[in-house]
């Protein structure tokens, strides 16, 4: 009897479902660091403009928005200059739909790695949201600059105290982007065809959120019976955007506090729940890849 | 000695076919016979053994089915079997890449694996930054790493390029780098499959050297797969042979390889290669264990397919680095086979005079061919231990393992 509690791995078919072993995590911290490090190098190395890629990507959404959605349709921008408007939308977007895009194929694209050598694969989505920090917060450079050269000309756009929030929105984007992320890694590797349907919701997903239009511009407007304006504040994203809006443009008003803190209930209980499943994947998914 | 390792009737199965889209209504009709029906798994049910050779009568397939033994600590344990045998599937429960289908397997320490050397390298990235990339992967921390990081760096001998990026490397290097980050590793357990068949001759020494530390001086359980007998035979203590996803033998390493060996009763157990216009039907040995100075025989029956003008027949001998240290070839004695007509048979005779190798493990392959062509290459079928003999050589002390030829000497 004595000798069977010294055991200090044992490896079984099926665990518990909610054993998810933080330990191990904490163990290999060492290890997403250097995950981060290296997506951070990797990105860097062998392009001739080095970081201006992420300079540049934001510049032309946003020229392009100012053309279809600003010029073309015509669409209000809440008397907010409509590259500082677009701009802040986008930034934000493109770190979620990134991170999404990034950890949703995470057993996919580290199949040959994952096959050979164990370490908690959980380490490389959580890498993947890191990294991915580095690339927004230089598109985040852009956007105050760009805020600084409208605020020397005098515009309406200014700054409210919720500006204060932004980490917790940061925060709140990456953890909804890593849970959405990993459980749809998860159930990728099961059923390959939900990749492609993945994908194209995600595309979809940005014209449910508010950032080529403000949210105000749907109050009172009805869909199917329904009242468009509530349903879209159940998009766990739009809080968050709604909140950077108003925060740092005074675009709008602010979403309501009720709002936020359902947006970080969702985020909270979608990362508990993808960690779960996430972590009952990573057993047996080699063998269905 | 404790136990280091307990498989308890550690079973895995696969699924035949279209392994990589599990559709959904499998899983809903397992769902339902499981939850609503409250019967056991139907999918667990069915599956035959592993033998690759006949048809599966049914989808899935057992790639390990009830494997059930103990590994004391500090031994070191040889896998053997056919391709197939699920020797890898083992190692890979092992070390958790994948789950098993049924069983345990309780352990006592860390569980390192050197799968695959080099695995997680980024070409972008230094030497220096992808052994700390590499030894995170394999479960070192940051400091651990630190503090090897001279030792790893002297092992690979890549110190010239530790801040080149490793895309620059010959695969050579890359593959020492690997091995130095792996061999420098610390688990209780380590656990390798094929690593030392790559690098060169010189680096294959130190790793097999590093291997023998690491169980003899450091007291850790190795388990080594490896479709080299005579590493097997020099590395390992004792030898499991698995056969069709079952444990066949477990025992004395000597005892497990000589079953394995004599299972693989016709050439055709073996790798070959050739057109096959002339083929080894069947080859025999004068003895399995040859005394130092002493003479060996090989005899082989040749048969020809086809016609075939010129029939050379020719051993490479190989040490257990697979380092080929003799060429033994028909014409060394003058001897000739002109031409062999269809369906004709003949038997020759090889004697080699005086096999003056150092005491240890030897194969050789058979090549049957002419100067433009191969017939028939049987490979490393051919295996046989030299043992010393003292009235050949008075020796006391072991020999060392660089030299493989003895020479006798006179002294005055």
């Amino acid at each position: 009897m004595n000798e069977t509690q010294e055991w200090t791995t044992i490896i079984k078919p099926k665990d518990k479902l909610l054993a998810v072993d933080f330990k191990e995590l904490w163990r290999y911290r060492d290890l997403y660091t250097l995950f981060v490090k290296r997506n951070i190098i990797t990105q860097y190395k062998q392009t001739v403009l080095g970081p201006l890629w992420f300079v540049i990507q934001p510049v032309l959404t946003v020229i392009m928005y100012m053309v279809v959605f600003g010029g073309i349709a015509g669409i209000a921008t809440d008397d907010i200059p409509q590259p500082l408007f677009y701009l802040s939308g986008t930034c934000m977007w493109h770190y979620f739909s990134d991170c999404l895009g990034r950890t949703s194929n995470t057993f996919v694209s580290n199949s040959g790695l994952f096959g050979k050598v164990y370490f908690p694969r959980l380490i490389t989505p959580l890498a993947t949201v890191t990294s991915n920090l580095l690339r927004f917060g230089i598109q985040l450079g852009l956007f105050v600059v760009v805020y600084v050269i409208y605020a020397i000309q005098g515009c309406t756009a200014h700054l409210t105290w919720y500006i204060l929030l932004f980490p917790v929105l940061v925060v709140m984007l990456a953890g909804l982007a890593l849970g959405f992320g990993i459980l749809i890694s998860s159930m990728t590797t099961k059923y390959r065809d939900l990749q492609i349907l993945f994908s194209f919701v995600v595309s979809l997903w940005m014209y449910a959120t508010p950032i080529v239009y403000p949210l105000s511009l749907v109050k009172g407007k009805m869909a199917a019976g329904m009242d468009l304006y509530t349903i879209m504040h159940l998009n766990p994203v739009t809080p968050v955007l709604e909140t950077f809006k108003y925060g740092a443009l005074g675009a709008g008003e602010f979403i309501g506090w009720q709002w936020l803190a359902y947006s970080f209930v969702f985020m909270v209980v979608l990362l508990a729940f993808g960690v779960v499943i996430f972590n009952k994947t990573q057993k047996s998914f080699m063998d269905t890849v | 000695m404790a136990t280091a390792i307990e498989f308890n009737n550690v079973s895995k199965q696969y699924r035949l076919g279209l392994v990589s889209t599990r559709t959904l209504s499998h899983d809903l009709q397992r769902w339902w016979t499981i939850n609503i029906l409250g019967k056991e798994d139907p999918y667990l049910k069915v599956g035959s053994i592993n033998d690759r050779s006949k048809k599966a009568d049914s989808e899935y397939v057992w790639a390990l089915k009830n494997i059930d033994f103990k590994v004391e600590q500090g031994d070191v344990i040889g896998i053997i079997g056919r391709n197939g045998a699920g020797k890898s599937t083992l190692l890979k429960i092992l070390s958790k890449v994948t789950g098993p289908t049924t069983g345990t397997i309780k352990a006592r320490g860390r569980i390192g694996s050197l799968l695959e050397v080099g695995t997680g390298f980024h070409g972008e990235m230094t030497g220096r930054e992808n052994i700390y990339l590499n030894g995170a992967i394999l479960g070192m921390t940051k400091a651990e790493i630190a503090r090897k990081l001279d030792e790893i760096v002297d092992f690979s001998g890549c110190e010239r390029y530790i801040d080149t990026p490793v895309k620059r490397y010959s695969s050579g290097m890359t593959v020492r780098l690997g091995f130095a980050v792996a061999a420098f590793l610390e688990p209780e357990i380590l656990v390798v499959d094929e690593v030392l068949a790559v690098g060169d001759a010189e680096f294959q020494k130190k790793a097999i050297g590093k291997m023998q530390d690491v169980s003899s001086t450091e007291g850790r359980t190795v388990l080594f797969v490896s479709h080299n007998m005579a590493s097997i035979q020099q590395l390992c203590h004792h030898g499991i042979l698995l056969k069709n996803g079952m444990v066949e033998m477990t025992g004395e390493v000597g005892d497990v390889v000589d079953y394995y060996l004599g299972g693989m009763k016709s050439v055709n157990d073996f790798n070959r290669s050739g057109n096959g216009a002339v083929r080894v039907r069947d080859f025999r040995l004068s003895s399995g264990t040859v005394t130092l100075g002493e003479d060996l025989e090989i005899e082989l029956d040749l048969e020809a397919v086809r016609e075939a003008d010129m029939v050379d027949i020719s051993f490479d001998i190989t040490d257990e680095l697979g380092k080929q240290i003799a060429h033994v070839s028909n014409y060394d004695d003058d001897y000739h086979i002109p031409h062999m007509s269809v369906g004709e048979k003949c038997t020759v005779r090889c004697r080699m005079r005086n096999v003056n190798f150092a005491p240890g493990c030897y194969n050789s392959s058979i090549w049957l061919g002419n100067p433009y062509t191969t017939y028939d290459m049987v490979h490393s079928c051919v295996r046989f231990r030299v043992t010393q003999n003292e009235t050949f050589i008075h020796r006391i002390t072991p020999y060392d393992r660089a030299s493989k030829v003895v020479l006798q000497s006179a002294w005055e």
